[in-house]
């Protein structure tokens, strides 16, 4: 469904991403893993179009991704759940929701969807006029998955959704990951947390300094003693 | 003493109305693309002189003279930003604020070998608009019919633009893109064009008070420009820049101030008293009246 092919990112003269590949099927979720800095956001960022490959090839259900601007990567079916939940802080809860459907032509089935979003995340609708910027951590974080699921996407790019959030937090987090994989929409997941990603994941990929180092079946890479070691801390 | 102070007041509310729809653009640019748009002012001033232009050369109706300079500033707006700023757009802020001081340098030199260095006169109201009349309020204070038209011209333009940011589909995506680009792209939002219709936007509104401007002191001139849209940036600074409200009611603020200074027998001091309110505003509060820091939280 989503193919990495040999990309390469540069910052300057900064190599963040070298020659990564790696696929995504439909209907599962895919753990990318790795240290701080080690291109796990870079190589979401670049499937989205927020930054473009120096080298090599984005597919997603055949077509190249790796031109696109980011509004077209969306009306694809590809949308993403940003590092640090990045909900717009002084726009309500319901009109970043509203944002989530932009690229939505079937306008009319939208309010049902927010109502969808509402019967899952019940603490966003009690909040549904205050500013977004207002909400707890966690209620962000679930904003801005509810508004990522908004667009209706094929596929959904989640940069560490875990992140800065209490442990029982953590725990009903992975467990929604794990409901809109399981209602049909296909999961590539970045965490730090390898854990608790491995523990969700039907498979994943290791990276570090820009390269995939280890890639298999999620059950075999928690099994892994580099990948204990460095990442599981066993 | 307090008859003439009451005058003053209608007089710093009319000049500031038209401020205020200056200095949206400012603030509406600056929230977007964090670039201070100077060439905003020369905006302003081409759209004083194609209203002239359609009045006095083409003979057409003020209203439509008015219409067609928003629309001329509108499309003058958006090709500026294609050709100056877009291609700016990554690198350091201070390239493309170079780039807007030479816009502004251009344009009103442009205008200059285009019209000449002496002011150019409005027709006479009463030949395009009506004969000016002067109501009596209480207390002495009067107003013209002139000045109401100036400020109900401007209220309603603003009160349109706040419906149109709060409840159309673009005019929210220009908030969320004001709050969050990259996140706003993520969204499905062609940055890009909202951009577009930013600049559009703005320029318009500044061609609206290019217009009213000519119609009220009756002169269009290639420089004036620089002044008003100093004036027009200090009222969006002054009401927290990025700030729509901030902007409406920091230009109202800043044209009563200056008319106020007026009727304390005060007129050369005018320009000085302006920025005076800006300094002390900012002392007291940097970012602005009604400025918010956004958290870019991480």
């Amino acid at each position: 469904m989503l193919v990495v092919e040999n990309v390469d990112v540069n910052y300057g003269a900064i190599r963040a991403l070298v020659d990564v590949s790696l696929e995504v099927h439909e209907g599962e979720i895919v753990a990318l893993i790795g240290a701080n800095g080690a291109g796990k956001s870079t190589t979401l960022r670049s499937i989205s179009g927020l930054v473009k490959p120096n080298k090599g090839r984005i597919l997603f259900e055949g077509s190249e991704l790796q031109k696109c601007p980011p509004h077209k990567v969306v009306e694809m079916g590809i949308s993403q759940v940003p590092e640090g939940r990045r909900v717009f802080p002084l726009m309500t809860v319901l009109e970043n929701l509203e944002m989530g459907a932009f690229t939505r032509k079937d306008r009319a089935n939208i309010k049902d969807d927010i109502d969808k979003v509402f019967a899952k995340f019940p603490r966003l609708e009690e909040r549904k006029k205050q500013p977004a910027g207002t909400l707890s951590g966690g209620e962000q974080q679930m904003l801005a998955i509810g508004r990522a699921l908004m667009s209706k996407p094929k596929i959904m790019l989640m940069d560490e959704p875990s992140m800065g959030l209490a442990p029982m937090l953590v725990q009903e987090i992975f467990n929604i990951v794990k409901e809109i994989n399981q209602s049909g929409t296909t999961i590539l997941l970045v965490e730090q947390n390898a854990r608790m990603a491995l523990a969700v994941a039907n498979r994943g990929y290791v990276l570090e300094t820009g390269q995939v180092v280890i890639s298999g079946a999620a059950a075999d890479l928690a099994k892994n003693e580099a990948v204990q070691k460095a990442y599981l801390g066993v | 003493m307090l008859s003439n102070l009451l005058v003053q007041l209608i007089n710093g509310i009319a000049l500031g109305s038209t401020y205020a729809l200056i200095a949206l653009g400012y603030t509406m640019v600056y929230g977007i693309i964090l670039l201070i748009n100077f060439a905003h002012g020369e905006i302003f001033m081409a759209g004083a002189f194609v209203g002239l232009m359609l009045v006095t050369v083409f003979k057409v109706h003020i209203i439509f003279a008015f219409l067609g300079a928003m629309l001329f500033c509108m499309i003058m707006g958006v090709i500026i930003e294609k050709i100056a700023y877009k291609p700016l757009r990554r690198s350091t802020r201070l390239a493309a604020l170079i780039s807007a001081i030479g816009v502004s340098i251009f344009l009103s030199n442009l205008a200059n070998l285009v019209f000449g260095a002496k002011p150019t006169t409005f027709p006479p109201t009463e030949e395009i608009l009506f004969k000016i009349q002067t109501y009596e309020l209480i207390a002495g204070a009067q107003i013209t019919n002139l000045q109401i038209l100036t400020i109900v011209t401007s209220a309603v333009l603003m009160v349109c633009l706040q419906y149109f940011i709060k409840k159309s589909r673009i005019g929210k995506a220009m908030r969320a893109t004001s709050q969050d680009y990259d996140t706003a792209a993520l969204m499905g939002v062609n940055v890009n064009r909202i951009i577009s219709y930013t600049f559009a936007i703005g320029s318009s509104l500044a061609a609206a008070g290019g217009v009213l401007v000519g119609i009220y002191f009756g002169v269009v001139k290639y420089n004036m420009g620089f002044m008003v849209g100093l004036k027009a940036f200090t009222a969006a600074v002054l009401g927290g820049i990025g700030s729509i409200p901030g902007a409406m009611f920091g230009g109202l603020l800043l044209g009563i101030g200056e008319m106020l200074a007026v009727a304390l027998g005060l007129s050369s001091y005018r320009d000085a008293i302006a920025f005076g309110i800006l300094i002390l505003v900012l002392l007291i509060k940097p970012t602005g009246l009604f400025g918010t820091q956004i958290q870019k939280k991480v």
